[in-house]
């Protein structure tokens, strides 16, 4: 018996709460959007997200293959970053371009520069970015929604609640009754999704409550409809899921309120002066970039004293 | 209601109730005893016995070599058969002194029976009458020592440098690690005994104030002390909230005083002085009989024990007897450990002798045991969160891996006192606890 005797270092207890089972996690905060998504966009947003999660997951099992290491597909990061993907394509978009959007997030973003935990920029919205500039129209193409009606292609709508705020009620931007992207027309859906990461200690509150609060007075003082504005367009997506991604976001809750002030004044910039109505997307991608400065200087004050 | 405690910690499940409510039992002594002369931070100490020697119950049979170091006594009465190296559970071999039980536990004579009435008048009355160096002196030569793991040498705790004046004795009863139930039991049950003894530890330094301090997962031993306290004016009962690492001195310190000891100091540099529960039950018969620190209560638990149990032992006994007195195993354990689960230390072999720092010998199968994989950092910041010290585990351990010397430095390595929260909440399951005891040697060897 004596040499059957596991002898490994403290501790000899480790949580539940693998990385597979927050990713698990995140995917079931996803659903409520998912939900509203597929309800609203029928079939053409069911196959974009089939391809764009197959995609992804194929991708990076077959890249994990090429370098010879063992597969991460199971941690279900991949499958994460697919969803999220998909969140970001208009219904209306060609299929094939989010295949090509999960391929280059879970390969040059991630694979090339080492895999999952060493990605700078968040892989889904670095793709989001590659297919905007690659395919502006049809990547703006966004479609109204057609609630119910499986099989329905909908009509492209020029205007979006972002760029045209007379258009649309509040009350339809906050359930969902707007045209945009898959994942991010319902503020509500997405709210509970977050209700359940706080509950599963997925996140913190910070960064997605910090981001939207500072957006919301700026844009208050700016004299825009604060309220409408911070529920139309990617805020709330971008906010709850993709500011949050643990590898592109700073470590300390110090660093989260630095990273998530600096998020709502770029957006607000962005949004305000930029020739884009969206300013979500390239906000995080730019404060995934600053995170590893935050990190350097932001830093928790040790116990006993000292920096 | 609001409960006091320290930033950071982790939850990991107390899992006390196997043990618990189980009373403490007195374990029969062994036919041998194997007595390791290193049972303590510090120098070991020198045989002072020989092969062949008759040796009473009490009796001192290792010496200590330094101040930082404490005496060990032999915890039977009978013949020293061997003087020689044996494996420790502490990790590696230490020369050790094997005993022959004669079964007939003579004491030694200058140990008297316990003859002190217990009730308050008369405690008071022990306490005034004591003087604050003979009560060191006793602990000293008593060998007691830190029983939490540690093992730090009692007395030294009690001679702070002459220019800081301790103005609080914090008695530690969190007793944060999961599976451990010996300080609740001995606090139900030994009361009066660990009163005395925190009353004296308080004379020995001439503190005014003491807090014992207990987490809220063990109401009945706080409403017990608190009655039995009631008319000792100096005495307050601390209750906490049950988070792990709250019984860290450290983190006990910051709950109860909301100071923090400065880096690299000792809780005397905030005036404060801590010790454990078991260690003011033995502070007692120190005092009161000259009795040495050779026998301790012990929970032997965990999922792989038939009958987890408190038993009441001798120094030197070794693990599988009270496993077998535990009703042996149920299934095959997969791994055996000494100490609690977040901090202690994992055997290779349960022919090793419980020391004076022996508060759990815990069995488990799977699946409390994970395999060998780590993944690579995802950079959450959860263990960030959880360091009770606030440094940055993950940075600390990927410099490590890395042999960054200077940023491990940079990161205050030495802080860390490897309780384990890190490695505990890590979602990519890293060894960080472990990175950092190398990063700590490598370190140490590059100065
Ligand atoms: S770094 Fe050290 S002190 Fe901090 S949680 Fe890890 S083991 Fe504990
Ligand atoms: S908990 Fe693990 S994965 Fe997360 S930051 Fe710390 S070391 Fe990295």
């Amino acid at each position: 018996m004596e040499n059957k005797l596991i002898v490994s270092y403290a501790p000899h207890l480790r949580t539940e709460r693998s990385t597979k089972a927050l990713m698990l996690d995140v995917i079931i905060a996803l659903v409520p959007a998912l939900l509203v998504g597929l309800f609203a966009f029928g079939i053409r947003a069911f196959l974009h997200v089939l391809i764009c999660v197959g995609v992804s997951v194929w991708a990076e099992h077959v890249w994990c293959l090429f370098i010879k290491k063992e597969s991460t597909v199971k941690d279900l990061s991949a499958v994460v970053t697919g969803l999220l993907i998909a969140f970001n394509m208009p219904a209306a978009a060609p299929l094939w371009m989010g295949a090509v959007g999960a391929v280059f997030a879970m390969i040059i973003v991630k694979g090339f520069f080492g895999g999952i935990g060493h990605n700078f920029v968040n892989p889904a919205l670095a793709a989001r970015a590659f297919m905007l500039a690659c395919w502006p129209v049809q990547m703006t193409a966004w479609t109204n929604p057609v609630f119910g009606k499986f099989f329905s292609q909908g009509t492209v709508s020029g205007a979006t609640p972002l760029a045209s705020p007379d258009l649309y009620a509040l009350s339809d931007v906050f359930l969902g009754n707007i045209p945009g992207s898959i994942g991010e027309i319902s503020a509500l859906a997405l709210i509970i999704g977050f209700a359940y990461l706080l509950i599963r200690k997925v996140i913190t509150w910070h960064i997605p409550v910090i981001y939207v609060g500072v957006f919301y007075i700026l844009s208050m003082l700016a004299g825009q409809d604060a309220t409408y504005q911070i529920f139309s367009g990617g805020l709330m997506l971008g906010a709850i899921f993709m500011a949050t991604d643990y590898t592109t976001s700073p470590m300390t809750t110090a660093g989260h309120i630095v990273y998530a002030v600096l998020l709502g004044v770029l957006t607000m910039v962005i949004r305000t002066f930029g020739t884009l109505p969206e300013g979500v997307s390239y906000s995080i991608l730019i404060m995934n970039i600053v995170t590893p400065l935050i990190d350097k200087f932001v830093k928790n004050k040790r116990y006993g004293g000292g920096k | 209601m609001y409960l006091k405690t320290f930033k950071g910690g982790i939850h990991p499940g107390d899992r006390k109730e196997l043990t618990n409510t189980v009373p403490i039992s007195d374990c029969p002594p062994p036919k041998e005893v194997i007595i390791p002369l290193r049972q303590h931070i510090g120098a070991p100490c020198e045989p002072c016995v020989n092969v062949g020697d008759r040796v009473l119950m009490g009796q001192k049979i290792g010496e200590a070599t330094s101040f930082v170091s404490a005496p060990v006594h032999a915890s039977v009465s009978g013949t020293v058969t061997k003087i020689e190296n044996y494996p420790h559970p502490g990790g590696g071999e230490a020369l050790s002194v094997f005993i022959e039980n004669d079964e007939k536990d003579e004491l030694f004579p200058e140990i008297k029976e316990w003859d002190l009435d217990l009730s308050k008048d008369s405690i008071k009355a022990f306490v005034e009458k004591q003087d604050a160096k003979e009560i060191v002196e006793k602990v000293k030569n008593a060998g007691i020592t830190g029983m939490g793991g540690a093992a730090f040498p009692t007395h030294v705790k009690l001679s702070p440098p002459a220019d800081v004046k301790i103005h609080t004795i914090i008695i530690n009863g969190a007793e944060c690690e999961p599976y451990l139930t010996t300080d609740h039991r001995e606090m139900l049950e030994n009361t009066k005994k660990i009163i005395l003894g925190a009353l004296l530890v308080a004379k020995s330094v001439s503190a005014e104030k003491i807090v014992i301090a207990i987490e809220n997962n063990k109401k009945d031993a706080i409403s017990l002390l608190e009655q039995e306290t009631k008319e000792f004016d100096n005495i307050e009962i601390f209750t906490m909230l049950t988070k792990y690492p709250q019984g860290s001195e450290k983190q006990l310190i910051n709950a109860v005083t909301k100071s923090e000891v400065p880096s690299g100091a000792l809780p005397s540099a905030v005036g404060v002085v801590v010790n454990n529960i078991d260690t003011c039950a033995a502070i007692s018969e120190a005092v009161v009989t000259n009795r040495p620190l050779y026998e301790r209560v012990v929970t032997v638990s965990g999922d792989a024990v038939n009958n987890p149990k408190n038993l009441r032992v001798r120094v030197g006994v070794k693990f599988s007897e009270l496993l077998e007195i535990a009703g042996g195993f149920k299934e095959e354990p997969k791994k055996i450990v000494m100490g609690g689960p977040m901090m202690g230390i994992a055997q290779n072999n349960i022919e090793v002798p419980v020391i004076k720092g022996t508060s759990g010998i815990l069995a488990f199968s799977a699946p409390e045991t994970y395999g060998k994989d780590e993944g690579a950092c995802i950079k959450c910041g959860k263990c960030v969160e959880v360091c009770p010290m606030r440094l940055m585990p993950n940075f600390l351990s990927t410099a490590s891996v890395a042999k960054d010397v200077e940023k491990i430095k940079a990161h205050n390595i030495l802080d860390c006192m490897e309780c384990g929260c890190c490695s505990f909440i890590c979602p990519q399951r890293r060894f960080i606890v472990q990175h950092i005891k190398a990063g700590k040697a490598l370190l140490k060897q590059k100065g």
